[in-house]
């Protein structure tokens, strides 16, 4: 174990897997939102947040983004952030009225549906990792060729931006971990604050708490899964997004592994709350990164989830433990 | 309580869902010799689809080349068929009990990874059906005592050194950070380069494949400040790593094997510039190799990728056998063990254990947006 080197360089550590469990966290709000009104884990969330990274990549290809700069650059950026959310967004609500709302208006036991989402996720993922099949079909495959090429290896979108790093008292910062961290935080405190006072904030919670009374008191259940499911979207969306500035390649497969981690997140906060989602994300982020220092990056997936379980044997309900119900107005 | 059993039963039909993905491979038939075959088939075994599908794709081309041109004035028209292994382990051994099911087939050019060649060697070894590895590179393939086995490059063994050596009297690296992405070919190769340098390795981190954020063994290479990054490992993970590097604040010089000789890694745009590559692969603008390249390009419209000379050269010997009239495997086996000829790479010639008597290794380096050749590593 290597405590030395951990204790040396533990600002640069923290920042950036803060950075890494901001993006986890707002990908699990997804899970979390769905789990507190449904009682129900939406495994197909990790794929609105792959097809979210496909907009972003397409957007900046489609638009030349590699050869702009300053404004029309930014430009670029801000476009490829609304058609990842709108994309994230839509395959949500598709997702919902496909491979939910059949079976809930059945009623059908919570098992179903969870099989339904496997379904579903595997369907979506393949349907990108066979997109250039796809297009073949359709006879596209001409027109779509940079896009649909390469459609089972990684799809890069490096070189399009600078990312100048810069000294805060001795630590060296890169400028998109903290513009990674704090949009998503910034993100997270908005949909709070959402839930908590706006009207359909409080459909939301009364919905999570009694679906019954709710809809007898006025609030539209459907229409109110269906909020829940836009929002998850979207801030799966924005997820995407940051990732993109991040990391800046995906692939069709890429939902996979970090739709656990952020679902692990979910459930280390508390499943169902929304703060909780935010302190799950960025604990998890962390200890990735310490775990990886102390003990060699071999044990990164290994230390996350150990400490799932640690904490789960104290805390069964999770760090927080609180429904999205039971949410304080 | 019940919340947690739903939990349960997900993570469970999630993992039952994983295994089944795996499942699902395609085996092509050939495109060889349709009129007048005497029933004599050589098989790829290796990535046709699937993530190293790019690896894959320049051996096939290779091998078809090499058959294509025999049958051209031969009787006796040889099928060439292909076993998609799409380069995972787990795959490998259906199909080569299935290939060593097939009784006309004599001669196999692949498995092209170590970590499926490891996983299907008994069986070919077997089945004595004789196998002529163009790109899988771990050294301790050939000490499983299979007299099958076949390797028609340098192994790892010797490309360690290689890129050891080059490191330190190329690069003039007095620190060095290995990293490495735990499969058998990354960490054997990486494990090599640290025992060469000994002194000169400042540090060393494992990474695991399809990780994208690589942020802690960033900060590590950053905090131990070395002149060299050695990562033994496959493109898909190092053009993100090289990515993360530089913009963590790297400058060094990043060096890589030949795992990750693809184009896919020049996606890293202004990372790759100035990484050094190398490669038991011979450079396609070596005399040797140019009138195979000449051809190559004119059949598949793209400049022979990694491998495709050897390919080419593993296809020529089980070729030069058929041409002799073998026609089983025993025979194949036989006439390779004893085969000794210049093929277009180097001088064809196997040692007992499989291993080619003969071993180049080059450099190449990524300049202006492209792979290019620095020559041999002596």
């Amino acid at each position: 174990m290597n405590f030395e080197f951990l204790f040396n360089n533990l600002p640069e550590l923290t920042i950036t897997g803060l950075a890494f469990g901001a993006i986890y966290a707002l990908v699990a709000l997804g899970y979390t939102m769905v789990y507190g009104v449904l009682q129900l884990i939406n495994f197909a969330h990790s794929e609105v947040f792959m097809y979210g990274t496909f907009a972003m990549l397409w957007t900046v290809m489609a638009l030349n983004g590699a050869e702009a700069d300053g404004v029309k650059l930014i430009a670029i950026l801000i476009a490829a952030l609304f058609l990842a959310m709108l994309m994230s967004a839509a395959i949500a609500l598709i997702l919902e009225r496909v491979a939910y709302r059949p079976l809930i208006k059945r009623d059908a036991p919570r098992l179903i549906a969870l099989i339904s989402a496997i379904g579903a996720s595997f369907v979506l993922a393949e349907l990108m990792g066979l997109r250039d099949k796809v297009a073949e079909w359709l006879g596209l495959d001409d027109n779509l060729d940079d896009y649909v090429s390469g459609a089972r290896i990684n799809n890069s979108m490096a070189g399009v931006l600078e990312k100048p790093r810069f000294d805060v008292a001795g630590v060296s910062v890169s400028s998109i971990d903290l513009i990674v961290i704090v949009a998503a935080v910034g993100m997270m405190v908005l949909l709070d604050q959402f839930v908590r006072r706006s009207r359909l904030g409080k459909g939301i919670r009364a919905t999570a708490q009694d679906p019954e009374t709710a809809s007898l008191m006025g609030v539209n259940p459907t229409r109110t899964i269906q909020v829940t499911f836009l929002i998850g979207g979207i801030m799966a969306g924005i997820a995407a997004f940051l990732y993109m500035l991040k990391i800046e390649t995906t692939r069709f497969d890429v939902g996979f592994l970090l739709g656990v981690k952020a679902f692990t997140a979910a459930v280390l906060g508390g499943i169902g709350n929304l703060r909780g989602a935010l302190l799950g994300g960025l604990i998890l982020g962390v200890a990735e990164n310490w775990g990886s220092a102390l003990f060699g990056t071999e044990w990164r997936d290994v230390i996350a989830f150990v400490l799932l379980v640690l904490i789960l044997l104290v805390r069964p309900t999770g760090l927080l433990g609180e429904s999205l119900g039971k949410a304080r107005a | 309580m019940r919340r947690n059993k739903v939990f349960a039963t997900g993570v469970a039909a999630l993992a039952l869902g994983l295994s089944l993905t795996a499942c699902g491979t395609t085996e092509d038939g050939g495109n060889g010799g349709s009129d007048a075959d005497c029933d004599v088939k050589l098989a790829f075994f290796g990535p046709e689809t699937g993530d190293a599908a790019g690896l894959g794709k320049p051996i096939i081309q290779g091998t078809q080349l090499a058959i294509d041109q025999y049958n051209e004035d031969a009787d006796c028209k040889v099928e060439f068929v292909k076993y998609d292994s799409q380069g995972s382990p787990d795959e490998a051994p259906a199909l080569a009990t299935e290939a060593a099911g097939d009784e006309s087939l004599i001669g196999v050019v692949g498995p092209a990874f170590s970590g499926e060649s490891a996983a299907a060697g008994d069986t070919f070894a077997e089945a004595g059906l004789p196998t002529i590895t163009p790109s899988a590179t771990n050294p301790t393939l050939a000490d499983n005592g299979w007299d099958t086995f076949h390797r028609a490059l340098g192994n790892d063994a010797t490309q360690g050194p290689a890129a050891a050596k080059y490191i330190k009297d190329t690069v003039k690296a007095g620190k060095v950070f290995v990293i490495d992405d735990a499969s058998e070919y990354g960490a054997g190769l990486a494990g090599i380069v640290e025992k060469d340098l000994a002194d000169a390795v400042v540090g060393t981190d494992t990474i695991q494949q399809k990780q994208t954020d690589f942020s802690a063994t960033v900060t590590k290479v950053t905090d131990a400040k070395p002149d060299a990054v050695f990562f033994g490992g496959y493109y898909a993970e190092a053009t993100i790593l090289v990515g993360q590097l530089r913009d963590g604040g790297f400058d060094g010089t990043f060096v890589v094997a030949d795992g990750v000789k693809d184009p896919a890694f020049l996606d890293a745009k202004d990372a790759a510039e100035g990484t050094i590559i190398t490669c038991p692969c011979i450079p396609d603008t070596e005399p040797a190799v140019a009138e195979f390249a000449a051809d190559y390009e004119a059949e598949f419209g793209e400049a022979p990728g990694t491998y495709a000379a050897e390919a080419y050269d593993a296809a020529t010997i089980f070729l030069d056998g058929i041409d002799e009239g073998v026609d089983n495997r025993a025979d194949m086996l036989e006439f390779v063990n004893n085969y000794d000829d210049e093929g277009i790479t180097k001088q064809l010639k196997f040692d007992e254990k499989g291993e080619p008597a003969d071993v180049h290794v080059y450099a190449y380096t990524v300049k202006g947006g492209a792979i290019v050749p620095e020559g041999e590593i002596k």
